[in-house]
């Protein structure tokens, strides 16, 4: 016996987590086939967090799914097997190498590995006739995913129709799908970027190391910090050198950019997230400044 | 600064951009500084494209593209913000009358519902729909916000006759708590700080209202409410006899000894223990989600529901509901249609429409024969299976429920039970 609340007041925190684990548990309930979208950034390991905590002590009772753009950053990949292996779940890996190769997408070396993940994770999901795909995304992000719904629905070929969305009320989710259908559910819909650095405080769980100050190799490009990388190559006038940085998100490292800071512990990055002026996508993310609707764009095609 | 003992408020806002609803929101979020820099920057490069020569921060909440090419919000869209003491999840819903669904869908999770009028016009029609729709949704407290305070050279009069008029046509509603602020949003007089154009305002500015709106004793901590979501049986070796009930705890506050009944079956046993994760606790209530363990091996699987002996709904198939249809083909009787309310799912047959409430002017038509899109009428329905359900005054999470359209899967009727 460890809590007393003798004022029935539960902290912000604790009510977002409790909303979040009901979203999981429903989910579990409705549908026949959910597995858990894992990019192994700090996102998608606070779901695997709240998913750990629903069906405790239980295994999580679906599969996770790793869209591999093989540009993924070595330090995520190792994160993301422990966390595997920790809880016992199965992982799929979905490799867009592969999906190139097989000739699901098409690389035409000007599309990048962000994109091409579009149609190997509409492949995935296809193939192993998954209904509902959790994931990360929250509504403070981005202008398009402020309308999205928890529950948001997709059609046979996985488009999202932003202006013919589901009605959402109350805590009650419909899952109705037809043949072909399946369902992106975003259970950290309500949580913003320092809400989920204070829970990774408070939980104390592992996130992959790049999140934290470091020495790296980078160069500039567009106007973003990027790792030196084989998959990278430098470009006329382009010159690497070290620096101290860090990620505030982590995708594929050709389009990552990474921040000058020494934050090094949790509560520093809050403290640097806290004062940031400019929004962890804007700062870092190439594939969301090409222009003012590319994410809705994505998302229609079915993004993440 | 951290997040571990915030509360949280989420308010729904209503008023068309005409109100200022959208410079409202633009200034919470920049006076607690919720806006970044890139998104301010790309807001005020599409200002001047767009040969304004001010910056509209209507397109910060306007996110789809349609709906910049309207210049109209189509959509909930949800945003937030914090001060250091409580965070803020605001449903910011178009104000336009053929939206009324989605104000209705914002104002079912709102603890507070935020009506803007324009002080030149006083009460519109629009402004008293929208007190109305938070009413019939049971927000807890409503915020007046008399705007364009500055257009009226901060007049007392003018704020006395719109309160005067509006605490009027409240005595009509169910509203627990109001409050009344002049405000002018472009200048901020009363958002944040307050205004020194208005020394005869003596209440709160209205960022101090939202801050300090005691919103924790608008849940019912009586009735002990635990609808059933899901069974945890691991199967595992080290957890071979774990049979434990998952859910949001609905209403009441639930404790290891307690006395309870599963409904429909009717069975009775004791509460063995509650767990949060890998922990026991002593007490839960709303909005916890938890694992219950009850002593007995009674049967217990998702859709039932945990109540105390002594204080339990009574089953019942027959339902008398206020709802809001939400598509454009009209709900009619002997319709069927899908019903998901809290953890049960059934299937409804409307057996009548008694009237159609005018959010308008409260007048109830009883001689309609079918509910339009947008409207919002008392209706009786017969369930395939008995709801365990309150009255929506009682308890909002049993007292609501959603209708679907069996053959588009899609949700076409919000429903608030009448008690």
């Amino acid at each position: 016996m460890t809590q007393t609340h003798s004022d029935y007041r539960l902290s912000q925190l604790d009510q977002l987590e409790a909303e979040s684990i009901h979203i999981f548990r429903e989910v579990a309930a409705e549908f026949e086939k959910p597995v858990l979208m894992f990019s192994g950034g700090k996102d998608s390991i606070v779901m695997m967090r709240l998913a750990e905590k629903a069906f405790y002590p239980a295994k999580i009772p679906f599969p996770v799914l790793q869209v591999d753009t093989g540009y993924d950053f070595p330090e995520v990949l190792a994160t993301r097997d422990n966390w595997v292996d920790r809880l016992g779940v199965k992982l799929i890996v979905a490799s867009v190498e592969q999906a190139i190769k097989d000739g699901i997408v098409i690389d035409d070396g000007k599309t990048s590995r962000n994109r091409l993940q579009i149609g190997t994770l509409l492949n995935a999901i296809e193939e192993n006739g998954f209904t509902a795909a959790f994931g990360g995304g929250r509504r403070d992000e981005e202008k398009a995913r402020a309308k999205e719904r928890v529950y948001s629905h997709r059609d046979e070929f996985g488009q999202w129709d932003p202006k013919n969305q589901r009605p959402e009320l109350w805590s009650l989710y419909n899952g109705r799908l037809h043949e072909g259908e399946h369902m992106r559910i975003f259970p950290i819909s309500n949580w913003t970027e320092l809400d989920i650095w204070d829970y990774i405080g408070r939980e104390g769980i592992e996130i992959p190391s790049i999140y934290f100050s470091h020495r790296r190799r980078v160069f500039q490009r567009d106007g973003m910090l990027l790792s030196e990388s084989e998959h990278n190559p430098l470009r006329d006038g382009e010159v690497a050198e070290e620096r101290t940085v860090r990620f505030r998100t982590v995708g594929d490292l050709t389009l990552t950019g990474c921040v000058e800071s020494t934050a090094s512990t949790i509560p520093e990055i809050i403290e640097e997230v806290a004062v940031a002026r400019v929004t962890e996508r804007g700062a870092t993310r190439g594939d969301d400044r090409f222009s003012e609707a590319a994410m809705e764009d994505r998302k229609k095609e079915g993004y993440f | 600064m951290s997040a571990t003992n915030m509360d949280l408020l989420r308010f729904a806002t209503a008023g068309s951009v005409d109100d200022g609803k959208s410079t409202l929101i633009g200034r919470l979020l920049l006076d607690s500084k919720s806006i970044f820099e890139d998104q301010l920057e790309a807001v005020e490069a599409t200002s001047e494209a767009k040969g304004y020569d001010y910056t509209d921060l209507a397109l910060l909440t306007d996110g789809l593209r349609s709906e910049r090419e309207q210049g109209i919000t189509i959509d909930v869209a949800y945003r937030y913000f914090a001060t250091p003491n409580r965070k803020f999840i605001i449903a910011d819903t178009p104000g336009h009358v053929q939206y009324t669904r989605n104000m209705v869908t914002g104002a079912s999770t709102a603890d507070l519902g935020l009506v803007l009028v324009d002080a030149r016009q006083g009460l519109t029609e629009q402004s008293r729909r929208h007190a109305v729709i938070l009413s019939l949704l049971r927000v807890p407290h409503l915020v007046l916000a008399v705007n364009k305070m500055d257009l009226v050279d901060f007049d007392q009069a003018v704020y006395e006759k719109i309160y005067a008029e509006f605490t009027q046509f409240a005595t009509k509603l169910n509203v627990p708590d109001l409050e009344v602020i002049p405000i002018s949003a472009l200048q901020g007089d009363n958002v944040v700080t307050r205004s020194e154009n208005m020394p005869w305002y003596s209440g709160p500015t209205l960022m101090h209202h939202l801050e300090h709106v005691h919103v924790a004793s608008d849940r019912d901590l009586i009735d002990a409410r635990f609808p059933v979501q899901y069974v945890i049986r691991p199967k595992s070796d080290e957890f071979h006899d774990y049979r434990g009930y998952a859910g949001q705890v609905a209403g009441g506050v639930l404790k290891p000894g307690d006395e309870v009944v599963v409904l429909p079956s009717g069975m009775t046993s004791k509460i063995a223990k509650i767990d949060l994760f890998d922990k026991e606790i002593t007490e839960a209530f709303p909005p916890m989600s938890v694992t219950v363990h009850l002593e007995d091996d009674v049967d217990v699987s998702r859709g039932d529901m945990i109540a105390r002996v002594k204080n339990a709904p009574v089953p019942s198939q027959d339902i008398d509901a206020m709802i809001c249809w939400m598509t454009t083909t009209p709900l009619q009787p002997r319709q069927k249609l899908a019903i998901k309310h809290t953890t049960r799912t059934g299937r409804a047959l409307v057996k009548d429409i008694q009237y159609r409430l005018d959010v308008n002017t409260l007048h109830r038509d009883q001689e309609t024969k079918e509910l339009g899109v947008n409207e919002i009428g008392r209706v009786t329905l017969r369930t395939t299976v008995p709801l365990l359900c309150d009255p929506y005054s009682r308890n909002r999470t049993t007292g609501s429920f959603i209708l679907i359209d069996e053959a588009t899967g899609v949700t076409v009727g919000a429903g608030m039970i009448n008690g």
